[in-house]
């Protein structure tokens, strides 16, 4: 059996008994600097334009729909299930198709659009980062296959940073199969090390902060 | 056993193209991550870097127990953790699992354990086609190449030779822009994604207390890999284990800036077992290949088994002056650069390419920029004494060991010592002379001095100044 080799020759290295608790572990360390809601908000715009991104500050829903129906004018989107786009009214916009829960329809139909369109569990401000906690009414494939990618944020869901984050959420595997950091549209420098967006996921991020 | 690859060596320097492509790609990469950790941006560089090693050290010290943990976790996730000896293992299980599923195409997303295993062309060799997603991954497979560098793949390709590969493999018209190559590759594996039965990945990190793996990525092709097919499988390394997801917060904020000058990577996925069944995408089945494969014999050197703490950010190869001007592919395995130069010895031992340790200036660089502190110079140093052991026992060096017997016998004898260096002294001519300009210079000495120059003895050696001295002040 590998898995008795493999253990054995481990516990053998080491000098180990099966069994045997390991000494204790470094603490965790984890730091999360004070910082009010309004410089997140201004931290996480910084940081996700540095990257290329863009961010844009919604006052109020109706401001968030306008902004998300400008952005798709003409063009073709997959909405997610978040109850928070169905109150924006996202999925009422031109365009855009929601509601859709099978897999095989959904990677057709994502395949096929110009944006996706989510929200976000959380956003971290240091690093200009989507958090996806990957669910019913928030699958995989919608920030991941159209060229272009929108989430619209609440801004108190902004976190300073990753410390804060695996904080709130110390076990991934307790709320989803996937948990997914976005930090800025895909790239990659390959070739000659040139910067190219856009490779396999989407050249273009667009977040709205509410 | 294999010797110094002189001839390849030369060729590499001689090569003013491919010198270029090595220094431009490995000093931008030098840059960004020097921007990235300096102290006015990240005061807490050096603090990370100690947790980092700490953690790595803890883990790999009580290994056997994170692993059962990590195996507890996945199984409670619905995941299933399959323990592969090596390569073998590994390959078989795939081709066993995608014979039972009807699978026959698989999507890749890069992965140096299964460039280690050379699992494309196992797969391949079966029938099945076997498709690498990241661009420089893809790049090299279809030109038939190994990775040139651990982060970088095809870090050696400028974008004519890159146009020369897709005009030659995909039939399209020529293209020298390097946006356009990339969305070619873009059009060609998209339908890959679309397609395919079994994606499969490699690890950053296996975290024991979620029973989750780790992997960051900058295209997309790691998430499309793990999320479009109906089967996803991992193959890591046992190395790859971290206690806790609260240590990522670690891990990730070194990997990226290490490895690629940036904070954060712009994909990471925490991915823990098959989608759940409130969930609408993501895979059925999913699988961690856990791949020893020669891990658990550097386990047992106390000192060298920190050899593997190593997260592959490859800041090594872009700072060794080595790496830089002989290239990836003077490596005598696909882990190049300094980590490579202390793995492979230890993997394979060291008298397959006993060369290997000593082709290094021991000058530190990897060690100051390596984000888990792996004291690569000592290793090295360790692995040449390991090498000089057994040509010894062989029979090889006696010349080298009969000089070091002459001179601890020499310095053991004050009195001989001082009439050795006198008459040097006398032979050897006046001060300020070389020993280079000597005739005196032949065999290994002739070589040692060809890249060197050694001073003249002085005329008077210290002992006599001193005697001399208070011979003086006595009188």
């Amino acid at each position: 059996m590998a898995r008795e080799t493999i253990l054995h020759r481990v516990r053998t290295a080491l000098g180990r008994a099966a069994g045997q608790d390991p000494e204790p572990a470094p603490p965790p360390r984890l730091r999360i600097p004070e910082s009010g809601i309004d410089r997140r908000v201004s931290g996480f715009c910084a940081a996700l334009e540095s990257l290329a991104g863009s961010a844009t500050v919604a006052h109020g829903a109706e401001e968030a729909r306008q902004t998300v129906a400008a952005l798709i004018a003409g063009h073709t989107a997959v909405a997610s299930n978040a109850p928070f786009l169905a109150e924006l009214g996202v999925p009422s916009l031109p365009g855009v198709q929601c509601g859709i829960f099978d897999r095989d329809e959904l990677k057709r139909a994502c395949a096929a659009a110009d944006f996706g369109i989510t929200s976000a569990d959380y956003a971290l401000a240091d690093t200009g980062s989507l958090v996806m906690i990957s669910s019913r009414e928030e699958p995989r494939l919608i920030s991941l296959l159209p060229p272009r990618h929108i989430a619209v944020v609440p801004r108190e869901r902004i976190l300073a940073n990753l410390d804060e984050l695996f904080t709130l959420i110390p076990l991934p595997s307790q709320h989803s199969s996937s948990l997914v950091l976005i930090t800025g549209p895909s790239r990659t420098a390959d070739i000659e090390q040139i910067l190219v967006r856009g490779v396999h996921g989407p050249g273009h991020v667009h977040a709205i902060i509410l | 056993m294999s010797e110094l690859p002189e001839q390849a060596i030369h060729a590499a320097l001689a090569d003013s193209r491919l010198q270029e492509a090595i220094y431009t790609a490995t000093g931008r990469l030098v840059d960004k991550r020097k921007a990235v950790t300096s102290p006015e941006v990240l005061p807490d560089y050096q603090e990370l870097r100690t947790q980092a090693h700490e953690i790595k050290k803890h883990t790999i010290e009580n290994l056997d127990y994170y692993l059962e943990l990590f195996e507890r976790h996945l199984t409670a996730n619905g995941g299933k953790l399959v323990w592969c000896r090596d390569g073998t293992e590994v390959a078989d299980f795939i081709l066993s699992l995608a014979k039972q599923r009807g699978a026959r195409l698989i999507v890749k997303s890069k992965s140096m354990t299964t460039e280690e295993i050379e699992l494309n062309e196992r797969l391949e060799h079966h029938g099945l086609e076997a498709v690498e997603t990241d661009l420089g991954e893809y790049i090299l497979q279809l030109a038939h190449e190994r990775p040139y560098h651990i982060v970088a793949p095809a870090l050696h390709k400028t974008r004519y030779d890159v146009a020369d590969i897709f005009t030659e493999k995909l039939g399209v018209q020529r293209e020298v822009v390097i946006e356009q190559q990339t969305l070619i590759a873009r059009r060609v594996l998209r339908e890959k994604f679309l397609a395919a039965d079994i994606g499969i990945s490699g690890a950053n990190f296996l975290v024991a207390d979620s029973g989750s793996v780790a992997i960051v990525e900058n295209e997309g092709n790691a998430r499309l890999s793990t999320t479009a097919p109906k089967i996803h499988i991992a193959v890591a390394g046992i190395e790859k284990l971290i206690p806790r997801a609260q240590d990522l917060a670690v891990f990730l904020k070194l990997l990226g800036r290490s490895a690629t000058g940036q904070p954060l990577t712009v994909y990471t996925s925490i991915l823990s077992g098959p989608r759940r069944s409130t969930e609408v995408d993501g895979p059925d089945e999913f699988y961690v290949l856990l791949m020893d494969n020669g891990r658990t014999k550097l386990l047992a050197d106390s000192q060298k088994r920190q050899s593997l703490y190593c997260i592959r950010c490859g800041a090594c190869l872009n700072i060794c002056p080595v790496y830089r001007k002989i290239g990836g592919h003077n490596y005598p395995w696909v882990y190049s650069g300094p980590i490579g130069a202390i793995i492979t010895p230890q993997f394979h031992g060291v008298m397959d390419d006993p060369w290997l340790p000593f082709a290094s200036s021991l000058c530190g660089a990897c060690a100051e920029v390596c984000p888990v502190k792996i004291d690569l110079p000592q290793i090295l140093l360790d692995l040449r004494a390991e090498v000089n052991k057994a040509k010894l026992r062989e029979g090889k060096n006696r010349l080298e060991k009969l000089a070091f017997r002459l001179w601890a016998w020499l310095m053991q004898h004050p009195k001989l010592y001082e009439f050795a260096g006198a008459s040097g002294a006398g032979l050897l001519g006046e001060e300020g002379r070389w020993l280079s300009q000597v005739p005196l210079a032949v065999g290994p000495v002739k070589a040692w001095l060809s890249e060197r120059e050694l001073p003249a003895p002085a005329p008077k050696s210290f002992r006599r100044l001193w005697r001399e001295r208070r011979a003086g002040r006595g009188a």
